[in-house]
């Protein structure tokens, strides 16, 4: 019945060999989940830029000159300084894609498996710390940050009535910014998944998702929030902020936008905090 | 000894301090299976997730095939296979998936990850299922796939949770069998239950253990001879109190080891004798004998006489 399998023999392989075939492995399921699942990837990425951009960008627009006041039209306030909203949008839209791929692709399936399936536990079995099980979680999702941001550049550039104005200074800076930003998206995915109970998982869009999205600057950029101090100073405790400002710093640096070396350090500490934040709350979950 | 456990102690500190487990001494030969049997809440659960490298003892030192389990637990995965209480099966990939991506992760090359899967499939004849995903599984079906998966990686040691919990008795026995195949694999098999059958049928020795303690560790054969008694006569009498005197009379009989009182009426232990039947029933009948059953004595009789009857949380 058992035939001979010439399987490495696990006590003589080096440890850094065993853990490595380990993280792939649970990269490979990962991707084979993925891949089964892209459409509806698809439509999570696609479906919120997409009505944001039709509605404020096209909808709006077309009705100040069919009557409508310019005070319903958000472009229009920006138009005066000559800049189109969809320029504002581009890098705030893919920061949200980026956020909320590590929010989808990390929090809501390990609410599922530290719940009531427990699907967790084989992975946990791994020959891998479990550190590192978190840390493939991480770097699974930013991953999917990444493609999420390519999908939603060219919705934001095509769509919109007027596009926007891109302009990429310097490409290094901009992939910095993106993996950053992806990464730090898998550690609040981490975070949040590790640390709302099952039951309560319907409350991660209402009281995670909605504020730091609305907060970010994703929808205005942060310079021009001078008017209100508190709030200007106030949403710097948010990582989305250093998300939306770097993309806006990379591919729009005709707006305002914060100092580039300041981002890359505020997205390295949002990183540093988060993934020690969510590994804190996995260890715990999973070893009692 | 392939499965060492000195010294465990586990507490939950909280509101409410826990002592899970309280200084279990343990060894498991290899090659055996080794049974935990206990009430709800005994400990048996949390020794297996302390062994499983699941949980982190407040105390004491597990080793298994010698690697210890908190210093080097990634290393200690490669020798142990889990089958929880619950099902584990990543919902998301197919019964086929389940196992290939489990050899995956300990290492195996595709090729050998899809050679061994197609193996176990065939092994724990569910070759017929291997598209189907882990919801469209009865009970029975899913814990096959789960030892299935829990041994694709040669582990020396099998841990199964509760395996028969929740299974009917055909899923049952199919599990049983499954189990005793292992051992001609030369998987030792430590295994938590509180289905005295199942411990009798399946296990070459058993611990008792509750409140966290090892009450006592032995052959099924053995504690069973512990009771010196090989059968046991439940008198129900119809009159209610003190049964002092006939207990007295009946300890006099040729055979009985001892007599216990029981809720209805009297328990004796007794081995078999010629003539102890009529005995019996002779002394008890003038204190209103109403109903006798005989049973042998079963690993049930030494486990509710060593953890009581008193129910548990």
């Amino acid at each position: 019945m058992t035939t001979a399998i010439a399987i490495p023999p696990q006590a003589k392989i080096s440890k850094a060999s065993l853990y490595t075939r380990a993280f792939l492995g649970l990269y490979l399921r990962d991707l084979y989940v993925l891949r089964r699942e892209l459409f509806p990837f698809a439509i999570r990425v696609c479906m919120n830029p997409l009505l944001f951009l039709f509605v404020f960008t096209y909808v709006i627009p077309g009705m100040s000159s069919h009557g409508g006041t310019a005070a319903m039209n958000p472009s229009a306030a920006l138009a005066n300084s000559g800049i189109s909203y969809s320029t504002v949008l581009l890098p705030g839209l893919m920061a949200v894609g980026i956020m909320f791929s590590g929010i989808a692709a990390v929090a809501l399936p390990l609410a599922v498996e530290f719940g009531s399936t427990r699907e967790i536990d084989d992975r946990v079995m791994c020959p891998l710390p479990v550190a590192f099980v978190a840390i493939e979680k991480i770097i699974f999702s930013a991953m999917q940050s990444v493609f999420a941001a390519c999908i939603v550049y060219p919705l934001a550039f095509y769509v919109p009535a007027v596009h926007p104005t891109t302009h990429v200074a310097s490409w290094p800076f901009l992939i910095v910014v993106v993996v950053l930003a992806s990464l730090t998206a898998g550690a609040l995915g981490l975070t949040i998944g590790t640390s709302v109970k099952p039951s309560q998982i319907g409350l991660i869009f209402g009281v995670v998702v909605i504020p730091i999205t609305f907060l970010g600057c994703v929808y205005y950029p942060w310079a021009l929030l001078s008017h209100i101090k508190w709030l200007q100073y106030g949403v710097l405790i948010n990582p989305i902020v250093y998300m939306s400002e770097g993309l806006r710093a990379a591919l729009t640096p005709t707006l305002d936008h914060m100092d580039p070396a300041v981002i890359v350090l505020m997205l390295c500490v949002a990183l540093t905090t988060l993934t020690w934040l969510g590994m804190r709350g996995f260890l715990r979950r999973v070893i009692g | 000894m392939i499965v060492e456990i000195t010294g465990l102690r586990k507490i939950y500190e909280g509101k409410q301090r826990v002592v899970a487990v309280d200084g279990i001494d343990l060894g498991v030969r290899e090659g055996e299976i080794y049974g935990l049997l206990g009430p709800n809440g005994a400990g048996k659960t949390t020794t297996i997730s302390v062994c499983t490298t699941r949980a982190l003892p407040s105390e004491g030192v597990v080793r298994i095939n010698g690697i210890d389990v908190v210093k080097s637990a990634a290393v200690a995965r490669t020798c142990i296979g889990v089958v929880p209480q619950y099902n584990t099966l990543d919902r998301a990939c197919t019964i086929f998936e389940n196992i290939n991506f489990h050899c995956r992760y300990f290492g195996f090359s595709r090729a050998d990850a899809k050679q061994r899967t197609e193996q176990l499939l065939e092994q724990f004849h569910l070759s017929e299922r291997a598209g189907a995903y882990p919801s469209q599984l009865s009970g029975g079906l899913a814990q096959r796939v789960q030892i299935a998966r829990a041994i694709a990686h040669r582990p020396k040691v099998l841990f199964l949770d509760e395996p028969s919990a929740g299974l009917d008795p055909q899923s049952r026995i199919a599990m049983w069998e499954a189990v005793s195949g292992l051992r001609k694999e030369g998987i030792t098999v430590v295994l938590t239950t509180h289905y005295m059958e199942e411990a009798d049928e399946l296990c070459d020795r058993v611990a008792i253990i509750d409140h966290g303690k090892i009450l006592v560790e032995d052959t099924p054969a053995a504690l069973k001879q512990s009771i010196g008694a090989q059968r046991l006569y439940d008198l129900d009498l119809r009159s209610e109190g003190d049964h002092a005197a006939l207990t007295a009379l009946l300890e006099q009989l040729a055979g009985v080891t001892s007599v216990e009182s029981l809720p209805s009426g009297l328990r004796i232990f007794a081995d078999s004798a010629d003539g102890l039947l009529a005995g019996i029933v002779n002394t008890a009948n003038p204190y209103g004998l109403r109903d006798l059953r005989i049973t042998e004595t079963s690993l049930e009789t030494v486990f509710i006489k060593l953890t009581g009857r008193d129910l548990r949380e």
